[in-house]
């Protein structure tokens, strides 16, 4: 069989797999990140113990209540991300009228308190969660051998990323969106109820987080610290994608899970790094980012 | 500098007044006499512990404080320290002094690469940028051949002061240790009550206004991320030789969050207030170390707290009731 660049075929598909699979968590993730940011200019630092929730909540789910992947797939979203909008109206709303860093401060702490909880309910040896019967299994593809989970993840994140691009993007909801985080008050005059909108946004991005760790639950052994690491490779791909943009978020994210795949192929040493290299280069060439509008 | 151009910094930042108010003289007096006191009563490892993140968390201030910027990295210069401390006395065999000064200036070096490319961009990008390249360090830390991986470097040899003081005694290194970090927050005190650290004061409170006036806004931001880092690198290089140890805790994110959370705690811009909260929050792990996990509980709750309801901090409260800016 042929060759590319002296790698075998089977790895280089194997690890552009695994990159795309990886993107399609940095682009939930950074999606739901953006969309906060978008309308409540705060840095959600909890993003990666919603992540975790999300993926411990299905556990639980299916092991207490005996609710099934798919079941999971739509309640954990709904639970986790009303607990968001329990933060946001407990808390968060409290500071709009500060500096953003309090924002960001005050979500750091939540996710200690989070991840400290789940480390003592649950240690950190990690649970297993295992793949839904419907997607067990593989397809041969000719070239490589495609896990039909993990081809299902990436359909999912595609979709879901798109369909919240179009909602805000396309929608009249979505315009509501836009304009109320250019002059809130103004659309608020317009009646309508702008902190409400607020709060089921910031709902709306934890939801995302959550449905990201349902995704994940499978693939990865479900623990405490499953998004701890994560948020941090993700806040280096919102800084490359520019904050202002949904599209950038989506674009990045995958791009960069590809990118670093692909950096495992050729120089693995180097695969953890790869992404925050990439963030230096953009911060020297491009500060507000690739798709960024403003500093 | 001429004096009318000292009155009107004096005039135009009322709450800290250029030139040192008797006050300040009389609690750094007092600080010292009680660390002076403090090793015959209390474990002097625990109290180094105490200095060290107190150095930090001044060092952290410097940047978060009176520049307003907020870093999410500096584990990254503390714990680079800590590693090169701790290699060039283990491995090069090298003078507590030399090893010390040796991590200070990697934490300098540091602090010039990443501070150069995170001060371009603002606020919660800042924090962000310095966290991702926090994080690249720590990835460094656990790959690199010399920095022992998960293990870190142990059994850091404390080594002769000057080559003819031994340092393996407690009590000896209890001194070296006070004089390196007073000495450090007194580098800090001056820092601050310059002119160069009006302008930065300036800086926080209005950039455009500091850019319109003809600073050179990015040079005071650099300058003083780079004073951070080193003054962060140098608590890191005095904690391993304290603990004879370099980790990845050190270098990891959380210990990022962890001085932030002094910081914060104590009064962010503030003299003493990092200070107050690095003894608070160290004095709290070593108790309830036994909780596990708990802790980690109780340290995000204080982090709420003071976000929510105590953004002054201990010291903060202590100087709007005693009206002196402390």
């Amino acid at each position: 069989m042929f060759e590319l660049l002296g790698i075998p075929p089977q790895a280089l598909f194997g690890q552009l797999l695994l990159g795309l699979i990886n993107g399609s968590f940095y682009a939930l993730l950074s999606l739901g990140l953006a969309v906060i940011f978008g309308l409540l200019n705060i840095i959600n630092f909890s993003h990666g113990a919603q992540y975790m929730m999300g993926a411990f909540v299905a556990w639980m789910a299916l092991t207490w209540l005996g609710i099934p992947y798919w079941g999971a797939l739509v309640i954990v979203p709904l639970v986790v991300g009303a607990t968001g909008v329990v933060i946001e109206r407990l808390m968060i709303s409290k500071l709009y009228h500060l500096d953003h860093l309090y924002g960001l401060l005050l979500t750091f702490g939540l996710a200690l308190i989070i991840q400290g909880l789940f480390r003592n309910q649950f240690g950190v040896s990690g649970l297993p969660y295992s793949i839904p019967p419907q997607l067990s299994g593989g397809t041969n593809l000719g070239f490589m051998f495609l896990p039909n989970y993990r081809g299902w993840v990436v359909l999912a994140s595609l979709v879901v990323c798109f369909g919240t691009w179009f909602a805000i993007e396309r929608t009249r909801l979505g315009a509501y969106l836009r304009a109320a985080t250019e002059n809130p008050t103004l659309v608020g005059a317009f009646g309508i109820n702008v902190p409400r909108m607020i709060t089921l946004t910031y709902g709306f991005g934890v939801a995302l987080a959550a449905f990201a760790g349902v995704l994940a639950a499978p693939i990865y052994s479900v623990n405490p610290n499953m998004g701890a690491d994560l948020i941090i490779v993700v806040f280096a791909v919102v800084v490359i994608g520019g904050m202002g943009s949904i599209l950038g978020a989506i674009l990045t994210g995958f791009g960069l899970g590809i990118v670093e795949g692909l950096t495992k192929v050729f120089y693995p040493e180097a695969s953890s790094v790869a992404i925050f290299v990439i963030m230096a280069i953009v911060l020297l060439v491009k500060p507000a980012g690739l798709f960024g509008r403003t500093a | 500098m001429s004096a009318s151009t000292e009155t009107t910094y004096a005039s135009a930042s009322a709450a800290m007044p250029i030139g040192t108010p008797r006050h300040h003289i009389i609690i750094f007096a007092g600080l010292l006499v009680l660390l002076l006191i403090a090793p015959y009563v209390l474990y002097p490892v625990f109290i180094m512990k105490i200095l060290c993140f107190a150095l930090f968390a001044s060092a952290l201030n410097l940047l978060l404080g009176f520049g307003g910027l907020l870093s999410f990295g500096h584990a990254a210069f503390f714990g680079s320290a800590s590693y090169v401390t701790a290699h060039a006395a283990k491995v090069w065999g090298l003078t507590p002094e030399v090893s010390i000064l040796l991590g200070t200036v990697a934490a300098a070096f540091l602090g010039l690469v990443i501070g150069a490319l995170a001060i371009r961009r603002q606020g919660i990008y800042f924090a962000m940028v310095t966290l991702a390249f926090a994080q690249m360090i720590f990835f460094f830390a656990l790959q690199a051949p010399f920095t022992g991986g998960e293990d870190g470097i142990q059994a850091v040899p404390r080594g002769d002061l000057f080559g003819f003081i031994p340092l393996a005694n407690d009590m000896t290194l209890y001194f070296v240790v006070l004089a390196i970090v007073f000495g450090g927050l007194l580098a800090i005190y001056r820092i601050i009550h310059s002119p160069f650290g009006q302008v930065l004061k300036a800086i926080r409170d209005n950039e455009p206004r500091s850019i319109s006036l003809g600073y050179k806004v990015n040079r005071y931001k650099l300058a003083v991320f780079v004073m951070s880092a080193t003054l962060a690198g140098m608590a890191g290089a005095t904690k391993a030789l304290v603990f004879q140890l370099a980790s990845l805790t050190d270098v990891y994110w959380s210990m990022s969050g962890e001085v932030v959370l002094m910081t914060l705690l104590g009064g962010m811009g503030t003299i003493f207030g990092p200070f107050v909260g690095a003894a608070v929050i160290v004095t709290m792990q070593n108790y309830f170390a036994s909780f596990g996990a708990w802790v980690t509980v109780l340290q995000g709750t204080i982090f709420v707290v003071s976000v929510l309801l105590f953004r002054e901090g201990i010291i903060g409260v202590l100087s709007r009731w005693l009206k002196k800016p402390l």
